[in-house]
């Protein structure tokens, strides 16, 4: 993604803030895995009871500003990033975008990078979303064992219902 | 990576036979110490020649008189500014919309990476055995000054980098130096940026390089038996041209991930040795006070512990070298100040916390041999430093302190001490290259032929034990910094003006906390 589709998501942002007020809003957590589209799933299922509903489908790229990076990656991470958010878009987000559009959907896509639980919860509460829609992921690495998973953390935190698709 | 691997194939056939011949006839060794020293002899005793009627070398009186303008200039803005340094690396002034850029935090990992190492190991131990406890004083004070050097170089850093169409920068004194001196219409500014890049690429094979080896391959050397050093030289540098040219990013992330938490773990071990020894605490800080003005029965008494901490903290924290503004310059920012404020940080932490650490743990453990009833240092006139147990030095010094308190201590500093000056050579490799390309133009093969070059001077660093030209990039590094100081001084009237309108900037509220 270049600079300019990172102002018009902007844009968008806004607009759909405006909207946001009088249209029923989910945010859905995709992440390319097959949990991710039954969430995308269960959202729209939500979305056509409702009628006049907005999806909203975050790809988050798992990353920290606590990380520690050789000079070389430093030197290089404006562009790494770039990668990152194309292919995201590219592989994952578009695609779902697309289709999602042709079903009739209202849809918005964002790629940010960041805390999944907390990207999430951050975007639920810029859009006034009445509620966000995650897939459980399987994985039970060390790491969600010690701090506990997306889910975990989100259900934790959030300021609206999250739903979890298993 | 075939191709690599062919490469890398020839390079070991091709340098065996030599180290192993070089091993053989130490011979040859010595004939080149001779000849190095030769061309190359008065130009170190130039830089480390000492003022006229004292032990303490100009070049040390130069950072240190460097640092103090500094803070004068900028208003003691490492003590102003501390808590929003802070801030800034949190995070709480970064833009969202920024995410997944390099970060105030990162940046300064980064550059921490590059100077902690051997001299907040090794060289604490040689301060404070030559110059007594009251060392620590000096370098702490020392270190608290250098911190505004920081501040200046690596805003400027910042604020002359240079921006590619492709996203990636490169920054540093050279790019300060021939941009600030044009801005402000002064001569000479390409020329210093030429020699700075001469000095950085010579420095950055020796003290980033060689030093780093030799010192490597002594610690595991002492710890696991003699054997020849070419051997530790070619897994070295096997293991950092992987890294730095053939794009083996896991082991570059495992030791960049590895080296803060040695890092953490050796101070938290500090601090459990202080713990366990609480009942000394005061008295080992009556020892650094009361020695940093009388030296306690050291050699050359109060001016003994002067120089010797002015010193270790100037070598330690790199402060004034240049090399730091290098490393800070690809964070993402608008305002280049804010990297300075971060930038401040790392003599703090590399200074006054990790080399107060081991020092306050030689002090308390008791290794340096104390006369009750004089209350004075034994002095050992034969090696010039205050006598120890077992006559130890350096690294072994530190090595046998912490020893005293946990016995399996030794291993953990073998690997600490190796990861150490890994992860410095794999920095300044970056910053000879950015040197280099600084010099010669940027493109894969020129940057190839600097790596391996590189990559060659590890082995050499290893296997020999060439005196001579390990002072002689010593004395590079210090060369930046004559460059490097002098340039900060024309140029800080700049630094004044950026960090000026970001002050108000800050107080008018325009210049926003996204964190609460």
């Amino acid at each position: 993604m270049n600079r300019a589709q990172a102002l018009s998501d902007d844009t968008q942002q806004k607009q759909h803030r405006d909207i946001a007020m009088s249209k029923t809003t989910f945010v859905v957590g995709l992440d390319g895995s097959e949990a991710g589209a039954r969430a995308l799933a269960f959202a729209k299922d939500r979305a056509k009871a409702v009628g006049d509903c907005t999806i909203v489908i975050c790809y988050v790229i798992e990353w920290s500003p606590f990380s520690f990076q050789t000079p070389e990656e430093n030197e290089k991470r404006h562009q790494r990033r770039e990668q990152e958010i194309a292919m995201a878009r590219e592989r994952v987000l578009d695609p779902a975008l697309e289709r999602a559009a042709t079903e009739g959907f209202d849809v918005v896509g964002i790629v940010r990078h960041g805390d999944a639980a907390d990207i999430l919860e951050s975007l639920a509460r810029e859009r006034g979303a009445k509620q966000i829609i995650i897939g459980r992921v399987g994985t039970r690495g060390l790491k969600s064992r010690i701090f506990g998973g997306v889910a975990g953390r989100l259900v934790a935190t959030a300021s609206v219902p999250v739903t979890i698709i298993p | 990576m075939s191709k690599f691997f062919v490469f890398v194939t020839g390079l070991i056939a091709a340098l065996l036979p030599g180290m192993a011949a070089a091993q053989e006839a130490s011979g040859l060794d010595a004939r080149i110490n001779a000849i190095f020293a030769d061309y190359t002899g008065w130009y170190v005793s130039f830089i480390f020649a000492p003022l006229p009627g004292t032990s303490f070398s100009w070049i040390a009186l130069w950072l240190v008189v460097g640092a103090l303008v500094f803070t004068v200039y900028f208003g003691a803005i490492q003590f102003k500014g501390f808590v929003h340094s802070i801030r800034l690396v949190k995070g709480d002034y970064s833009d969202p919309n920024d995410a997944g850029e390099v970060s105030h935090f990162q940046a300064l990992a980064t550059a921490l990476s590059g100077t902690v190492g051997l001299g907040n190991i090794a060289g604490v131990a040689v301060a404070v055995s030559i110059g007594g406890p009251g060392a620590t004083f000096w370098m702490v004070v020392a270190g608290l000054f250098g911190m505004a050097t920081k501040f200046t170089e690596c805003t400027l850093g910042v604020k002359y980098r240079n921006e590619y169409p492709d996203g990636s920068v490169s920054g540093g004194p050279m790019y300060y130096i021939t941009k600030g001196f044009k801005e402000r219409g002064l001569p000479l500014g390409g020329f210093m940026a030429v020699m700075f890049s001469i000095f950085t690429i010579l420095g950055a094979l020796g003290g980033g390089n060689m030093f780093q080896a030799n010192q490597a391959h002594a610690q595991i050397s002492g710890v696991v038996g003699d054997y020849p050093g070419w051997i530790t030289g070619v897994v070295l540098a096997l293991v950092t041209f992987a890294v730095i040219a053939g794009g083996l990013k896991s082991i570059a992330r495992v030791t960049e991930k590895v080296v803060p938490f040695m890092g953490i773990f050796y101070v938290l071990v500090s601090i459990l040795i202080l713990i366990i020894n609480y009942d000394q605490i005061a008295w080992a800080f009556g020892q650094i006070f009361v020695g940093a003005f009388t030296g306690l029965g050291v050699v050359g008494g109060f001016t003994g512990a002067l120089i010797q901490g002015f010193r270790r903290a100037a070598f330690s924290n790199e402060a004034g070298i240049g090399s730091a503004a290098i490393a800070h310059s690809a964070v993402r920012t608008k305002e280049p100040v804010t990297e300075g404020y971060v930038a401040l940080l790392e003599p703090f932490i590399d200074t006054v916390v990790i080399c107060t650490m081991t020092a306050l743990v030689i002090v308390i453990s008791g290794v340096l041999n104390f006369d009750p009833e004089t209350g004075l240092y034994i002095w050992n006139a034969e090696l010039g430093r205050i006598a120890t147990e077992g006559d130890v030095g350096g690294v072994a010094l530190t090595s046998a302190a912490y020893a005293q308190a946990f016995s399996w201590f030794p291993v953990l500093l073998m690997v600490a001490v190796v990861l150490f000056a890994f992860s410095t050579m794999i920095s300044w490799s970056y910053y000879g290259l950015k040197a280099w390309t600084y010099l010669f133009g940027e493109g894969a093969m020129k940057e190839l032929v600097f790596k391996i070059i590189f990559c060659l001077f590890i082995v050499i660093g290893a296997a020999a034990s060439l005196g001579p030209v390990i002072d002689f990039s010593d004395a590079m590094l210090f060369s930046m910094a004559i460059v490097n100081i002098i340039a900060l001084y024309f140029l800080m009237p700049i630094v004044r003006r950026e960090l000026n309108s970001y002050v108000s900037r800050l107080k008018s509220g325009e210049i926003v906390k996204f964190k609460q």
